[in-house]
């Protein structure tokens, strides 16, 4: 039987006319997700990156999405208004043919959550820095039509690509520190549980 | 744990390749925040009194300031400094962008270097790695294509570069060190860069950077995004254009140059254009400079968008921003705005000041004109004016003929000239080229600012208090109603006073002591940016900034975990004010360097400038002769400073030694 259910689609809008590369949406999201949150800066942490080239005019906020396994097969590289864009530019994949969305020592992926522990109602901090209104930030309901994948299993595959991607020991050392620090308890917790199986297998 | 700061410099010696990563006293930090202040103390300790700008044993110190790297926004300033070659006092230059930040994010406060190196080089730091590489293959690029280059070569898209061009190579006093859309232009810190054989620094940083009270810093700073954004939808109303919002000056943004165009001057700084401006130059000149204008950029994590990026077609793409866009247009008398931008390509790509080079080069021609230079020294020069200007930059920065005397600047060219040039070296302060700007009626606010400044440069000490009275009450009760950023009520007493005539009217009003209080209140904001490494464009340079006096103790606090007050601030700007005097002082800078060009005002008031004069020094603490005096220097812990002043002579040991304790206290 399908359950219908509601979900609701949160959408960052982004002008690149209105960009003025500033990195404030890197510096913030950074600073936020730092543990405790702001008492650290560091935009190589960031879950957005400002591809920024002022010489060819290129000014694009990307957002970290899902981690690629393995790169591409193919590549792809736009040209837009006579601009040429570099390969992979607007690819928001933590991949291992590149360095971007990586945290900077551990190398494990990094991904836009959209500010998830933000207080309801309040725009994603990238959005709120940018004051120049480069990113806007909106939201909707939808239908889901098809039953909500077990989260259990969600965490299951995303862990076994980072296994493959980091090897072992690196995820547990990154998840041990995630349930010390006591953000996203649960989940780190699931998580060591689903590794010491596979460890044991 | 060190907060807002990294606690490291990196010291250099390029003659020996050492490099050495230094861990800093944190009581420096509580003495001179960062940046400027602490860049003098250790020019003071480090380099001989006496120095040559060009010799190994002189520093230069490329340095982050306090709030770089943090939430603050617009603490962007690399805030380099040395000894000047053309002023030969303390040089500092400031520059926005984005190499500071990253610096501290590599784990450095400052990269000091000392020494020459043998070998054209640069310098790449990435973290805990650093190396010095061979620049040979960069030798004559322009400062612009440098910094791609080298970003290609470390394949580092995000790789931060501060480099010289041709003329910091080959030692021009007026070299500047550019780094994307920014640049540090002026005293000539590309020369001392180029003197050390360093093309270019680049940088990548990926380290943390802590703050002590995270909330509490999240706060304020959120707060200052919102005045930002306030007063970019509310212009201070009833003053020019330029002043009404903030920023650097909009440059970029506006197209309108009426005020420009016919109040600053043309050609060497003489003639003024009072009908300049019409219809049809506005419509040309608003469209060429949308054509070429690609994007408005800003600096490190500020909104504003200071800058530009500018395409010029059959030219490479560079970034521009203030008045170089009108300085070589001006100076060269060519109404056509689209030499600007070209020339201007030319000029950063070969790293030179926007206001000194064009200046100097209109010196040259009337020179010419006024047959001291003679058509040789011209041979093979185009007669128009645009050819003209074009020829001259590629003889200074290459100092070739005529353009090797006019590398050193309009001061040290007219000298070697001779022949009555002195008298057309007539813009100088400190031997430094001012704004090409004359005027009629002395302001005495203005005067002393001019006179005074230790950087020899009015944007770095103007701001905050009106340039002009208002006409009216209404207006006057408009502009104070919201001023929030004065230090005193005194400053709005003085507003609602300060009439176009009659009595309480430039030069006698503001009074003496009123002209005295309002500078010391905008240095006082320049000494705090320049140590924190915010940009003056949100703080000390526009009116009714963010940043202020009442909320920078709770920032600098809350950011660094030193608890800081009002009090305390000024007690760090006053000692970091003494310590730059002092180190001009040392130089040998008297009371009569400190005098505007004779032809500043057309009216002048020998009584008035003195007494003036006399008031700040005194206000200051210093002797009549412009010396902090013992007991002032005592009283802000500059004990060593006045040891040293006594032992060379430049002061007279007859105070007693007051008890420190007391004076500590205080
Ligand atoms: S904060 Fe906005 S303007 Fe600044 S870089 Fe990010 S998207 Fe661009
Ligand atoms: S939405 Fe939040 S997590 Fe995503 S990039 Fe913006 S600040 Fe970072
Ligand atoms: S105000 Fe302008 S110059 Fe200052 S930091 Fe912002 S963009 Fe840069």
């Amino acid at each position: 039987m399908i359950e219908k259910k509601k979900k609701i689609i949160k959408t960052i809008k982004i002008d690149l006319d209105k960009c003025n590369g500033c990195r404030a949406c890197e510096m913030i999201c950074a600073a936020y997700h730092a543990e405790p949150k702001y008492s650290s800066i560091n935009p190589a942490r960031a879950r957005i990156r400002m591809i920024r080239e002022p010489i060819r005019d290129i000014y694009v906020p990307v957002y970290a999405g899902e981690t690629a396994r393995a790169e591409c097969m193919g590549r792809d590289k736009y040209i837009i208004d006579g601009k040429e864009y570099d390969e992979c530019a607007f690819c928001r994949s933590a991949c291992p043919s590149r360095d971007a969305f990586k945290e900077p020592d551990s190398g494990l992926p990094l991904k836009c959550d959209m500010c998830e522990d933000n207080t309801p109602g309040e725009d994603p901090l990238c959005v709120q820095w940018c004051i120049n209104e480069a990113l806007i930030y909106e939201e909707r309901e939808e239908e889901e039509t098809e039953e909500e994948i077990e989260r259990q299993e969600d965490i299951e595959t995303g862990l076994e690509s980072l296994i493959d991607l980091h090897g072992i020991d690196s995820v547990i050392n990154a998840l041990g520190r995630l349930s010390r620090k006591g953000s996203n308890g649960k989940a780190a917790e699931i998580a060591k549980e689903v590794i010491s199986e596979a460890v044991k297998n | 744990m060190r907060y807002a700061e990294t606690g490291y410099n990196l010291e250099i010696d390029l003659t020996r390749g050492n490099i050495e990563k230094v861990e800093t006293d944190p009581a420096d930090t509580k003495l001179h925040l960062g940046g400027l202040g602490t860049n003098a103390k250790i020019l003071w300790e480090r380099a001989p009194a006496d120095v040559d700008p060009f010799s190994p044993e002189n520093l230069l110190i490329f340095s982050t300031g306090l709030l770089c790297g943090t939430p603050a926004p617009g603490a962007n300033r690399t805030i380099v400094t040395s000894y000047s070659p053309q002023t030969l006092l303390t040089g500092y230059s400031m520059m926005g962008g984005f190499w500071a930040p990253e610096l501290k994010y590599a784990g450095y406060d400052k990269v000091i270097l000392r020494g020459k190196s043998p070998d054209l080089v640069y310098i790449w730091i990435h973290n805990d790695k650093i190396e010095i590489r061979e620049a040979k293959h960069l030798s004559g690029k322009g400062a612009v294509e440098t910094q791609e280059l080298i970003r290609k070569e470390l394949r580092e898209p995000n790789a931060q570069v501060a480099a010289i061009g041709l003329a910091g190579e080959n030692r021009v006093y007026m070299a500047s060190i550019e780094q994307g859309r920014s640049s540090a232009s002026r005293l000539g810190l590309g020369a001392v860069m180029g003197d050390k054989r360093v093309k270019a620094i680049a940088v990548r940083g990926t380290k943390d950077l802590n703050i002590a009270r995270p909330m509490e810093m999240f706060n304020l700073c959120n707060d200052v995004l919102k005045y930002i954004k306030f007063r970019n939808e509310n212009p201070v109303s009833n003053v020019m254009t330029i002043l009404q919002g903030l920023g650097s000056p909009q440059e970029m943004l506006h197209v309108d140059e009426k005020w420009h165009t016919e109040n600053f001057m043309w050609g060497n700084s003489r003639t003024r254009r009072k009908e300049f401006w019409n219809e049809e130059i506005e419509k040309k000149w608003a469209e060429t400079q949308l054509s070429v204008r690609k994007r408005l950029i800003s600096c490190y994590n500020c909104p504003m968008k200071c800058g530009a990026i500018i395409s010029v077609p059959g030219i490479s793409t560079y970034m521009m921003k203030c008045f170089s866009k009108l300085t070589y247009s001006m100076a060269a008398f060519v109404e056509d705005i689209d030499f600007g931008f070209r020339i201007a390509q030319r000029a950063t790509e070969y790293g030179v000041d926007g206001f000194s080079v064009p200046q100097t080069m209109a010196f040259a021609i009337e020179l010419l004109e006024a047959d001291i230079l003679k058509s040789k020294d011209f041979e093979g020069c185009p007669a128009d004016n645009e050819g003209r200007f074009y020829w001259l930059l590629d003889r200074i920065v290459r100092r070739e003929g005529i353009g090797n005397i006019l590398a050193n600047g309009t001061y040290w060219a007219a000298k070697e000239i001779g022949h009555g040039a002195e008298a057309y070296a007539h813009n100088n302060i400190k031997k430094h080229e001012q704004l090409p700007l004359k005027l009629g009626m002395l302001n005495p606010v203005y005067y002393l600012m001019y006179c005074t400044g230790e950087k020899a440069n009015i944007t770095q000490i103007e701001g905050q208090f009106p340039q002009a009275p208002f006409a009216t009450v209404e207006e006057k009760e408009n502009f104070i109603k919201d001023w929030i950023q004065v230090p005193d009520d005194k400053f709005k007493k003085i507003v609602m006073e300060w009439e176009f005539r009659g009595e309480k009217s430039n030069p006698y009003f503001p009074t003496v002591d009123m002209a005295v209080d309002i500078v010391d209140w905008q240095e006082m904001m320049h000494y705090i940016d320049d140590a924190l490494g915010v940009c003056a464009g949100l703080s000390s340079f526009p009116l009714k900034p963010p940043y202020h006096i009442h909320n920078y103790p709770e920032i600098i606090s809350a950011a660094t975990g030193m608890d800081i007050d009002e009090e305390g601030l000024k007690e760090i700007y006053r000692r970091n004010r003494n310590l730059l005097r002092s180190l001009n002082i040392r130089r040998g800078l008297k009371r009569e360097d400190e005098q505007i060009p004779d032809d500043h005002y057309k009216k002048r008031f020998p009584e008035l400038e003195k007494e003036l004069l006399d008031a700040y020094y005194k206000f200051k603490g210093w002797s009549a002769e412009g010396v902090p005096t013992k007991r002032t220097l005592y009283d802000l812990g500059l004990d060593y400073i006045a040891e040293d002043f006594i032992e060379r002579g430049i002061l007279i040991d007859y105070e007693a030694i007051p008890a420190k304790e007391v004076i500590v206290e205080k």
